[in-house]
């Protein structure tokens, strides 16, 4: 960043539907500047952070994010994010972040089959990632989950790796913090409800939507500093841009 | 050899007397797509022959109707932001009785429809929905794929699907009932209109191909359902959320060009609907070529592409020199645009078939403005002397009051509907600030008008329009204005889905003019115009007719500043006060309650009494509270009476409290009547001892409303009321959350 209000770009997908919020988010919370991507550009405009918003890209069509991982604009969003630059997946950017191998894993039908729309909580499980650094370790969130395909699966062994690796991000949990099957909305293994990866732990996927807490009102506003850490993990990072 | 007209225009619904008036006005006979276009055109779904009448009633439709600005939706300005409202609720039942999924789907789809197309962006959806009994397997099968349909459709759109209301009643067994509403926001000088306008204009038409999915939907909606309607399954159709999603979005960038002069969307009665609508509101007439059409089936005649009503498209005249410009916008958002035809001077609608067939040629306001209007017999039903006669004086009381109130808390009607809501994404745009379960009303803050905040509710009891229509649907209206001004709002205007049995029954059609009668007097006593709305007629079926079901959908208005309150106790210590009309203390509330129906099995004695004086009196001073930040909580009393809406407050907040009613507060009535019975214009609110408490006192005071003390929230997991009621918190949420999982096998 050199001075002024960073730029998010937001990616619009056809079937995005929390592009909007993100967008909003990141202008309320971290004081930047939305811009909004479009598909079927290959050009990230120069923007500092990347968000890949909720919604049905494509309309769920095949898969969760099956089809939107072969949009023009993922290309770019790939490519940034081997540089090392802040990719942020929320819900069905999550998906897509899977379904493009920017992150392991995929996401599977939730395990009650139905869509889920409700507050849940979640644990911090690492707190040194660009996304994370202005929550405590083990920090209980108060953040909505809303999907129909969000039971976090993988193999044993990238769970393995990923639990080495400290990658985990979020779990759901108790209110009080304890990580039990009563408190995993969608079956996710090991409750996982976000990881990072990338080369810098510089991509996030989640299912949660911390857009939806992040302003008064709303019930919740435990999302906000995943806002402003990803403020601050732009500041140290005025090499990667776009 | 010729085909006997006779039984081609009978089949599709018009009577002889209608044939005669179309050559009439034909001067010769119609083809065989003109009989097909008058048929929906002048069916009750798309014409209203029969309701037209009686909807008159309302002020506000009756000044529309005189000035020929019918639109699709009324539109109500919010504060002095620049922004404008605009809603309307649909009904769905007949679609949903036979194909559950598709049919609450293209409901949620074709009511979103009717806002966008007024250039607003939908903010908001809620939805009414009807069942019998979750006992039965067919009406749990209903039960879970209409609510499947609802947030399949919503959830993908990314419009929150924010309250609504769901009965279970034996009545709509076979008939349920899903009445679809969506709110939008629109720019006040930014209304797109649908009125053709400018000879030579060409006709654009976009979004989904057509198919022959839906035909005579329409009519289908105007007759009773029967064994038979199984074999309607093909008029359902079949919706797409993801291309109305990109019909949302291309539709509004499209209108911002300011090069769309007009555009409605096509749903009942498809291209039929949108060309003569259009036409007719701007005295105009349209030419159109169905084979530019888009199709995703081959070999449709004129009569199915005139009469599909496949889903999310839309129809547009468009500034003629702006074509690419316009269509550019559809296509960059991967819809289909194809110009159709234009606009002529002619005042009628010409379908050609490529140049050497003309398949119809009929005045365009013949179809849309001159559908023959009945004025039937009404009579009332036998059953209603009866019921009004029922003695209740002599009911025995029951032995435990726990009993009764854990039943009634598990009774589906009164019961949690988290099972529901947590299906639908409530919350995307990230402006829902009071969540279903959370208050008595939905609360938007709409961050383009400033943060300026709304309130939206739905609301009727089935079983008070039963025992006397007019009534039951004044206490529609009041319970709806009732819940706005619990959470702070300020009622505003009214959207109606009329749902009823067949008109041509003089004792259907009775009931639906009662209704009505009653839904305008209380309209204009709480000063909120019905601004649109929509019948549903003939919901029967062989077993009998629905409970008259005039659904209300209310919007509030937030005053600047005013934060809303929510329904749950929130601090041990407040004060519980009933707020009522003065002299009201000897109202029992018990015919039609659910306590009666649930308990002693009976569904008699006349609604609730409702003075809608008293009424607005007690509920401008549940806002004033509100407004003053006096009030720590406000639910009112409804189905199940103060002692469900007290443990509602309980389990809202996870906090006990200790209830002790005085007798003498309810003129020595018995205990089941006091706790149980469903007296109208009674609000529940918890308030800070000291100041807070005697600010209250003085309003409710002021305005010549009792605040009749009742108890106290406490820290302890109990909910003990009057020495009667002796129930943890758990026992209570037990019956309260898990009645419907239950219900649905899952607990």
């Amino acid at each position: 960043m050199n001075g002024g209000a960073a730029r998010v770009g937001v990616i619009v997908l056809p079937g995005s539907n929390c592009d909007t919020d993100a967008g909003n988010a990141a202008r309320e919370v971290m004081g930047a500047e939305p811009v909004y991507l479009w598909h079927e550009s290959r050009d990230l405009q120069g923007v500092d952070a990347v968000i890949v918003p909720g919604g049905f890209s494509y309309g769920d069509a095949l898969r969760a994010g099956a089809i939107a991982r072969f949009a023009p604009l993922m290309d770019s969003v790939a490519r940034f994010a081997e540089q090392g630059g802040l990719v942020l997946g929320i819900c069905n950017g999550f998906q897509i972040l899977c379904e493009a191998g920017l992150l392991p894993g995929a996401l599977a039908r939730n395990e009650g089959l139905r869509f889920v729309c409700r507050h849940v909580y979640l644990r911090v499980e690492n707190a040194e990632t660009p996304f994370t650094a202005h929550y405590r370790p083990g920090e209980v969130l108060k953040v909505p989950i809303a999907h129909g395909e969000g039971r976090f699966t993988c193999d044993e062994a990238t769970c393995e790796r990923l639990q080495a690796e400290n990658r985990i991000v979020f779990r759901y949990c108790e209110p009080d913090g304890r990580v039990t099957q009563d408190a995993n909305p969608n079956g996710s293994v090991h409750n996982i409800a976000g990881i990072v990866g990338g080369p810098r732990n510089n991509v996030l996927g989640m299912m949660p939507h911390p857009e939806r807490a992040s302003s008064c009102g709303l019930g919740s506003e435990d999302g906000r500093r995943l806002f402003t850490s990803l403020q601050a993990g732009l500041v140290g990072r005025a090499d990667v841009r776009a | 050899m010729p085909i006997d007209p006779t039984a081609v225009y009978r089949e599709m619904g018009l009577n002889d007397a209608e044939y005669r008036q179309i050559v009439e006005t034909l001067g010769r006979e119609p083809t065989y797509t003109e009989i097909g276009m008058y048929a929906v055109m002048w069916s009750e779904h798309c014409g209203y022959k029969y309701s037209r009448p009686v909807l008159r009633l309302f002020a506000e439709y009756k000044k529309a109707q005189e000035s020929g600005a019918l639109e699709n939706a009324g539109v109500v300005p919010l504060g002095d932001t620049g922004w404008g409202v605009v809603f309307k609720m649909e009904s769905h039942n007949h679609p949903s009785a036979v194909e559950p999924y598709q049919g609450a789907a293209t409901g949620v789809g074709g009511i979103l429809r009717d806002i966008f197309t007024m250039g607003a962006r939908p903010v908001a959806n809620l939805d009414s929905l009807r069942f019998g009994p979750l006992t039965d397997a067919r009406n749990r099968y209903l039960f879970e794929h209409v609510v499947a349909g609802v947030g399949g459709y919503g959830n993908c759109v990314g419009v929150p699907t924010v309250g609504g209301e769901i009965y279970f009643h034996p009545c709509y067994s076979g008939n349920p009932l899903v009445n679809a509403m969506s709110v939008g926001i629109v720019p006040m000088g930014g209304i797109a209109s649908a009125k053709a306008s400018g000879v030579g204009n060409p006709v654009l038409y976009v979004g989904s191909a057509t198919g022959r999915d839906g035909i005579h939907g329409a009519t289908f909606a105007s007759v009773e359902l029967t064994e038979e309607s199984e074999a309607k399954r093909p008029n359902v159709q079949v919706g797409d959320p993801f291309t109305e999603k990109l019909l949302i979005e291309a539709t509004l960038e499209a209108l911002a060009t300011g090069r769309i002069v007009g555009i409605q969307d096509m749903g009942a009665a498809g291209l039929t609907c949108g060309t003569c609508e259009m036409a007719a509101k701007g005295d105009l007439g349209m030419d159109i070529d169905v084979l530019k059409v888009p199709r995703r089936e081959s070999g449709m005649t004129p009569y199915e592409v005139m009469l599909s009503e496949s889903q999310e498209r839309m129809l547009a005249v468009v500034a003629k020199g702006h074509e690419e410009e316009v269509a550019a916008v559809f296509r960059k958002w991967g819809l289909q645009a194809a110009f159709i035809g234009h606009v002529t001077g002619t005042g009628r609608v010409v379908v050609r078939e490529g140049d050497d067939v003309v398949a119809a040629d009929v005045p365009a306001r013949s179809l849309a403005d001159d559908c023959p209007t009945y004025y039937l017999d009404a009579a009332e039903p036998a059953y209603i002397a009866r019921v009004r006669n029922a003695d209740l004086s002599n009911l025995s009381e029951p032995d435990d009051y726990n009993t009764v109130l854990l039943r009634l808390l598990s009774s589906p009607t009164i019961a949690s509907k988290r099972w529901v809501w947590e299906q639908y994404d409530t919350m995307v745009q990230t402006q829902t600030e009071v969540l279903p379960g959370e208050g008595d009303a939905a609360v938007l803050a709409l961050r383009e008008a400033g943060g300026r905040r709304i309130a939206l509710t739905t609301d009727c009891n089935p079983r008070y329009c039963y025992l006397d229509p007019f009534v039951g649907a004044q206490i529609a209206v009041a319970e709806a204005a009732r819940n706005l001004s619990c959470v702070g709002a300020r009622p505003a205007a009214v959207t109606d889905c009329l749902n009823f049995a067949s008109p041509e029954k003089p004792e259907g059609f009775w009931q639906f003019r009662r209704a009505v009668e009653g839904m305008a007097q209380a309209c204009d006593a709480f000063g909120t115009p019905v601004i649109s709305g929509n019948v549903s007629f003939y919901n029967e079926t062989p077993d009998g007719a629905i409970y008259p079901t005039p659904t209300v959908g209310m919007l509030g208005i937030f005053d600047e500043n005013v934060e809303p309150v929510g329904l749950a106790f929130k601090n041990d210590g407040d004060l519980i006060y009933l707020l009522r009309p003065q002299g009201s203390e000897n109202e029992s509330g018990l015919g039609g309650s659910e306590y009666l129906s649930l308990i002693h099995g009976r569904e008699e004695g006349t609604p609730p009494r409702l003075e809608l004086d008293a009424e607005r009196r007690v509920q401008e001073v549940v806002r004033k509270a509100v407004a003053a930040g006096l009030l720590h909580s406000a639910h009112d009393c409804s189905d199940g009476g103060a002692a469900v809406a007290l443990a509602e407050c309980a389990m809202a907040g996870n906090k006990g409290a200790e209830v002790r009613f005085a007798v003498t507060d309810f003129g020595d009535q018995p205990w089941s009547t006091i706790l149980f019975g469903e007296a109208q214009s009674r609000v529940l609110v918890s308030v800070r001892p000291g100041d807070d408490q005697n600010a209250l006192l003085d309003l409710a005071e002021g305005a010549g409303i009792e605040a009749v003390f009742v108890g106290q929230v406490k820290s302890a997991e109990r909910f003990d009321a009057a020495g009667l009621l002796d129930l943890p918190l758990a026992r209570l949420r037990d019956a309260y959350e898990n009645a419907i999982p239950r219900a649905m096998g899952e607990k």
